[in-house]
């Protein structure tokens, strides 16, 4: 009994050891892994997509080390409050409502919303501008997108810019289904569950050019108001050093041009701002 | 705290899809096991081997992965997309039921089966020779035992279907965790809610497990 109690105890304190050197120096930088092309896994499981590549670049500039770590995008802002990591570099727009519980740098690239659906949808041709920003009045371009989707069942990803909007009431009552992740939206889109999808227009063009499905975007594109303005990197609201840091190597990667190349690049134009 | 009582309303509404999702299972659940559990008794191999696997391949893969393959998996194959199957399988409700159906139905088979090689064969044989036929035999001799021998270890069923349903908001249901996901994704809060929502997943094990007791007590003879 004595020595299964030693042995209990000595495996605990091995544990502890082990959870201890887990922590280091380096900044540990959350992604998603999960969004394609700002972050996704190749075959083998690595890490690639425009933000894992920055992320190196900024750290490159800050001269500091830094470890990439997956996170789930439903516990992306509590992981990072908890300290599972240190900054958030996962296509996260900059809101308000988010500005309450976390820091942003500023934007390291543009995001604009776009509707998709399968080709042949009744939704396609609708009668709208190119795109629209919601900070700016868009009473009339609203309306016709509420007329569009009434009755019509919407997937998104949960926790998102997108679901917000679409639970604003800012174009109607509609029948919201959410997903742990976009890759889940488009499996859902494709098999007919839903009729229409909102998420970044790059997530929908990757996926149809890299599964060969026929998506395609409808209606305008959509930035400002509950869209936000722009993706940065998300800190904790104590973690002032971080951000300047953030803000700082921000700043060189843009005037070297390191982020424009690297959206070339992810998204076949420059979403750098 | 204030994000706690907020909270609960909401949740609350959500906890009666997670009643339905688990009553309407457990109840299709009995049926499958019970018909399941009498392909095991059976001499023809066929019946046995089909009645076998079935519990192997559902008791020996987590119920994530059926859910995932149900839901996810037969959605991608366009023929049963075109076929009748899809006016079941295209909402994310009726798979969730499917899912958990034929899982707790492959426990249940397993709790039924021990229970009815329980019956002691000099209870068959006294019941041959008051002359019963087999059918009067199994309603009013074999199902009464094999009820109160499964009583205990169906309880615990129970409250496994009842946890298990939270993997419905894997499929967008919004039961009772999807709701509490809902929540922590715009107050980034999950300890205050998830905190709620275990309690009231508490309180209904604590109801399951009496109602369980009530009945043994019943059964008790």
């Amino acid at each position: 009994m004595k020595n299964i109690f030693k042995l209990f105890l000595s495996s605990i304190a091995a544990l502890m050891i082990m959870f201890s050197n887990a922590q280091s120096d380096s900044i540990r930088i959350g992604t998603e892994g999960a969004y394609p092309p700002w972050n996704s896994k190749d075959a083998s499981g690595n890490l690639i997509g425009f933000e894992v590549e920055l992320a190196k670049e900024l750290c490159a500039i800050m001269k500091h080390d830094c470890t990439i770590v997956e996170q789930d995008w439903d516990g992306m802002i509590p992981g990072l409050i908890m300290r599972k990591f240190d900054a958030i570099m996962a296509g996260m727009s900059i809101t308000d409502e988010r500005l309450k519980t976390i820091n942003f740098s500023r934007g390291y690239a543009d995001e604009v919303a776009s509707l998709g659906v399968m080709k042949g949808s009744s939704l396609e041709g609708m009668d709208t501008p190119e795109s629209i920003n919601l900070s700016k009045g868009n009473s009339k371009v609203l309306k016709t997108l509420t007329a569009a989707l009434a009755g019509k069942t919407v997937g998104v990803q949960t926790a998102t810019i997108h679901q917000n909007f679409l639970e604003s009431g800012d174009v109607g009552k509609i029948n919201i289904r959410t997903y742990k992740t976009q890759d889940e939206v488009n499996l859902d889109l494709v098999a007919g569950r839903i009729d229409v999808a909102l998420a970044a227009a790059v997530a929908f063009t990757d996926y149809a050019e890299k599964s060969g499905k026929p998506v395609v975007l409808v209606g305008p594109t959509f930035a400002g108001g509950a869209f936000g303005n722009g993706v940065g990197v998300g800190i904790r609201k104590d973690d002032t050093k971080l951000l300047k840091d953030f803000n700082r190597a921000i700043k060189t990667a843009s005037k070297k041009g390191i982020i424009s190349k690297l959206a070339i690049k992810h998204f076949g134009f420059d979403a750098s701002m | 705290m204030e994000l706690m009582i907020e909270s609960f309303p909401r949740l609350l509404n959500a906890t009666l899809l997670t009643v339905e999702l688990t009553l309407l299972s457990l109840f299709f659940g009995i049926f499958v096991g019970v018909f399941f559990a009498i392909l095991r008794t059976s001499k023809s191999k066929i019946l046995y081997y089909l009645s076998y696997y079935y519990s192997y391949v559902f008791r020996g893969t987590p119920l994530l992965v059926q859910i995932f393959i149900i839901y996810f998996g037969l959605g991608q194959v366009e023929w049963i997309r075109e076929s009748f199957l899809w006016l079941v399988l295209k909402e994310p409700y009726s798979c969730a039921i499917l899912a958990f159906t034929l899982n707790t139905g492959a426990y249940s088979s397993e709790i039924f089966r021990s229970a009815f090689e329980t019956i002691n064969k000099g209870v068959l044989e006294a019941a041959k020779g008051l002359g019963l036929n087999k059918i009067n035999t199994f309603f009013k001799i074999k199902l009464p035992i094999a009820i109160k021998q499964s009583l205990p270890a169906y309880g615990n069923e129970m409250v496994l279907m009842l946890k298990g349903t939270s993997l419905a908001s894997t499929v967008t249901l919004l039961d009772l965790t999807g709701v509490a996901k809902h929540i922590i994704s715009t107050t980034f809060k999950p300890i205050e809610v998830f905190i709620v929502a275990g309690s009231i997943y508490l309180l209904m094990t604590f109801i399951i497990h009496n109602v369980i007791k009530i009945l043994e007590k019943k059964y008790n003879y």
